[in-house]
């Protein structure tokens, strides 16, 4: 594990070939960014790796690299992480939100001479291709649910994924720290692999133990909540059946085999982070809902890993008032308009506590490409009957879906298909939206151009 | 069914089950679906929601089974085979939806996480194998028999199961766009053993394929959507089988939807990911040739 930072790291040191791959990167990226066509960091990564498939190894070389991924809260952690690791120095993140290897590459390529600490947010499908080429010292896992289907068709075989690459990484001596979020039995045992993969070795070769080496020191175990319970009630251990005591999942444990959440290192209490050694920090975040004080957890707990004092990242992360474009709040007409994101059933779960209270309307987009899962039956699953006694506009490429679920809710709706004029018809001077990860694009883009 | 008490009709009882093992791809929508059309008709309707570890009643009127994974999915079949209430009711003349693993699981046999074969509830007169090449992702368009009095279909497909009729089940319909039960309409069952000689079923793309197999009260497809939102009058049949004739409902948004999938549909069947078929000309020409070779 690497303690302190190394000076010599970054652009600098790298070969002659990545330097290369980095400059045509930057460069096709920014015509990219140029011509119109989005961020640029998806295509200048992909001319990195194309030159340079190595590079991603080469630019992680020499930084303390944390590494974020689960179905939600990716991109909010990753924020948030960054703000409080931004105390000990430059922090790299792919804070655009291109979470595959091409814009983790381009992240890592295009970072400020002496950024040596790096935030990335990984898709829950890459984890294993980024762990390997990164190598990082700490992995938050945060959740695990049912999400664009038609491309991660089995949840739980991501839950397997995981668990196969930590169980390798602990076998090669190259394991990483985990902070996981216990609530979720499909990440607990995921991240179990760690301390099963550990307890064989020592079983093997009884070695003096180590601070390095403690059970304790493999995994932190973060009370960080899952009201959506929905995709382990099924065993990952041994298909028997999961046990929820509670609505934030709680001390689950599975009625066949020995799986059961594990001792808790760090909980929430209200706006507290507590943690095992007793101490108590009051997380105030500008971010609303309990979804986020848990993010914050998470963040707070793998910050601590890199020396962050837990009262100045507290501090850090409260600065935070908005993460691309979510939960601020925009004009469009003469309506306010707060953006929240929320992309699948458990997302929802959790939005419907950030919503103003009833009669207060609401805009819900939805879309269906590949980047949202080409199928919405998903809203199937939410419970958008919780939506009665306020008017909701369904509005996005796929609200014709959305009507109909609407429809057999009861709840009371319009269908607008576009977005502008759908926050208009909402009728009100203060409306909430809510929008898939691609309807929430092309909201931001027309936010940008001012159409 | 649901007789008529002096007070009004009883409650038609909706039985979704094990949702929480068989709910992946929001099936249980169907479940409100047709709650909801007999409610709006001053109709009494119940759900009826048995999860994981429960007894399935055999006193419903309707049930739903959805899709999911493989695990729960044997865990599913296991519980009802021993439980066996879901046959009784079907016995009884209850009616039953089954959809993608629900389907498979009411076969006589299917496949379970481990590759082996695993006995199915033995309601549908098929057995579903293990497909070779790609999951069958995307819009399926099914156009039912005449005799079913429905509608062409839409909905949307998930799955890596080849489901083979016997050659006395009948279908739902034939496939006219993505590929249902990846198997044809004839029922032959000579794919045991593939191009490349392993063991398993290729999806013929060649022949008529079909989705899905009715028996008596007890419809299966691999239509998700679910597909009661996108098929209005397959609801109001499901639930006609219990209630009688039942008055039209406005279904002004579900037809929008229909239309605007059943032209997505089109636009996927001419895209990239159908594979392309030859005409059988070529076919034979090419055939003729390898044989002078």
């Amino acid at each position: 594990m690497v303690n302190s930072l190394d000076t010599t790291a970054g652009v600098d040191r790298l070969p002659t070939r990545t330097r290369l791959a980095a400059w045509v990167g930057s460069t096709v990226g920014g015509l990219s960014r140029r011509l119109g066509r989005g961020t640029g960091s998806v295509i200048g990564g992909r001319a990195i790796l194309a030159i340079d498939p190595s590079a991603l190894r080469r630019l992680s070389h020499g930084r303390r690299i944390a590494v974020v991924s689960g179905t939600n809260g990716k991109t909010t952690t990753t924020s948030l992480l960054r703000a409080a690791l931004s105390r000990r120095g430059a922090v790299v993140s792919n804070t655009l939100g291109a979470n595959l290897p091409p814009g983790v590459t381009a992240a890592l390529a295009a970072a400020p001479a002496g950024a040596l600490l790096a935030a990335l947010e990984v898709d829950e499908a890459w984890l294993g291709q980024v762990v390997t080429a990164t190598d990082p010292e700490v992995v938050l896992l945060l959740n695990l649910s049912r999400d664009q289907l038609d491309r991660n068709n089995e949840v739980r075989r991501l839950s397997a994924s995981w668990r196969d690459l930590i169980a390798q990484r602990q076998a090669l001596g190259t394991a990483p720290h985990i902070v996981a979020n216990a609530d979720d039995p499909l990440v607990a045992w995921a991240a179990q692999a760690a301390q099963a993969a550990q307890a064989a070795q020592a079983a093997q070769a009884p070695a003096p133990e180590t601070p390095e080496t403690a059970g304790t020191d493999t995994v932190t175990w973060v009370g960080a909540g899952q009201r959506w319970t929905a995709d382990a009630a099924g065993c990952p251990n041994c298909g028997g059946r999961i046990q929820f005591p509670d609505e934030l999942g709680g001390a689950w444990a599975c009625s066949d085999c020995h799986l059961r959440r594990p001792a808790l290192d760090v909980w929430l209490e209200g706006e507290e982070v507590v943690f095992g050694d007793g101490a108590r920090i009051t997380v105030r975040l500008q971010l609303p809902g309990r979804i986020n004080r848990a993010n914050a957890a998470m963040a707070m707990a793998a910050a601590t890993r890199f020396g962050v004092d837990r009262n100045e990242a507290a501090a850090a992360m409260a600065a935070t008032s908005e993460v691309e474009g979510r939960y601020r709040t925009v004009t469009v007409g003469d309506v306010s308009a707060r953006l929240l994101l929320a992309k699948n059933p458990a997302g929802w779960l959790e939005t419907f506590d950030l919503l103003s209270p009833a009669p207060a309307p609401v805009v819900v987009a939805i879309n269906a490409r590949i980047a949202d899962g080409k199928d919405p039956s998903w809203l199937w699953d939410v419970p958008f009957e919780r939506l009665q006694g306020r008017l909701v506009v369904a509005t996005g490429e796929r609200s014709a879906d959305l009507a109909v679920r609407l429809r057999y809710a009861d709840v009371d709706h319009r269908r607008q298909p576009d977005l502008f004029q759908a926050i208009g018809d909402a009728g009100a001077p203060r409306v909430d939206v809510v929008a898939n990860y691609t309807s929430f694009q092309a909201l931001n883009r027309r936010l940008a151009d001012g159409a | 069914m649901a007789p008529d008490s002096p007070g009004g009709p009883s409650a038609v009882r909706v039985a979704l089950v094990f949702p929480d093992l068989l709910g992946t791809y929001g099936d249980s929508g169907n479940a409100v679906i047709l709650a909801q059309r007999l409610r709006w008709r001053g109709h009494p309707a119940e759900i009826v929601e048995i999860n994981a570890g429960g007894v399935v009643p055999d006193s419903c009127d309707l049930y739903v089974i959805g899709g999911g994974e493989d695990q729960p999915q044997s865990l599913a079949a296991r519980d009802l085979n021993i439980q066996r209430s879901l046959h009784r009711a079907v016995d009884r003349g209850a009616a039953v939806l089954a959809v993608c693993a629900g389907l498979q699981i009411l076969g006589r046999t299917f496949v379970g996480p481990d590759g082996v074969e695993q006995p199915g509830l033995d309601l549908f007169d098929c057995v579903t194998v293990r497909g070779r090449g790609r999951r069958a992702v995307g819009e399926l368009v099914v156009e039912p028999g005449a005799e079913r009095g429905l509608p062409v279909m839409t909905g949307y497909e998930n799955h890596g199961g080849v489901t083979i009729l016997s050659p006395d089940a009948q279908p739902l319909g034939v496939v006219r766009s993505g590929v249902g039960n990846g198997h044809d309409a004839g029922h032959d069952a000579g794919h045991d053993a593939g191009r490349d000689g392993r063991p398993g079923y290729d999806i013929d793309q060649r022949a008529r394929l079909v989705d899905g197999v009715v028996n008596g009260r007890v419809w299966g497809t691999y239509m998700h959507g679910p597909v009661l939102a996108r098929n209005p009058a397959f609801a109001d049949l499901l639930l006609g089988l219990v209630t009688g004739p039942l008055s039209p409902l406005d279904d002004g948004e579900s037809e929008a939807l229909r239309a605007e999938r059943l032209d997505a549909a089109k636009g996927e069947a001419s895209g990239r990911n159908r594979r392309w078929i030859p005409p059988p000309g070529l076919t034979r020409w090419v055939r003729s040739r390898q044989r002078v070779r």
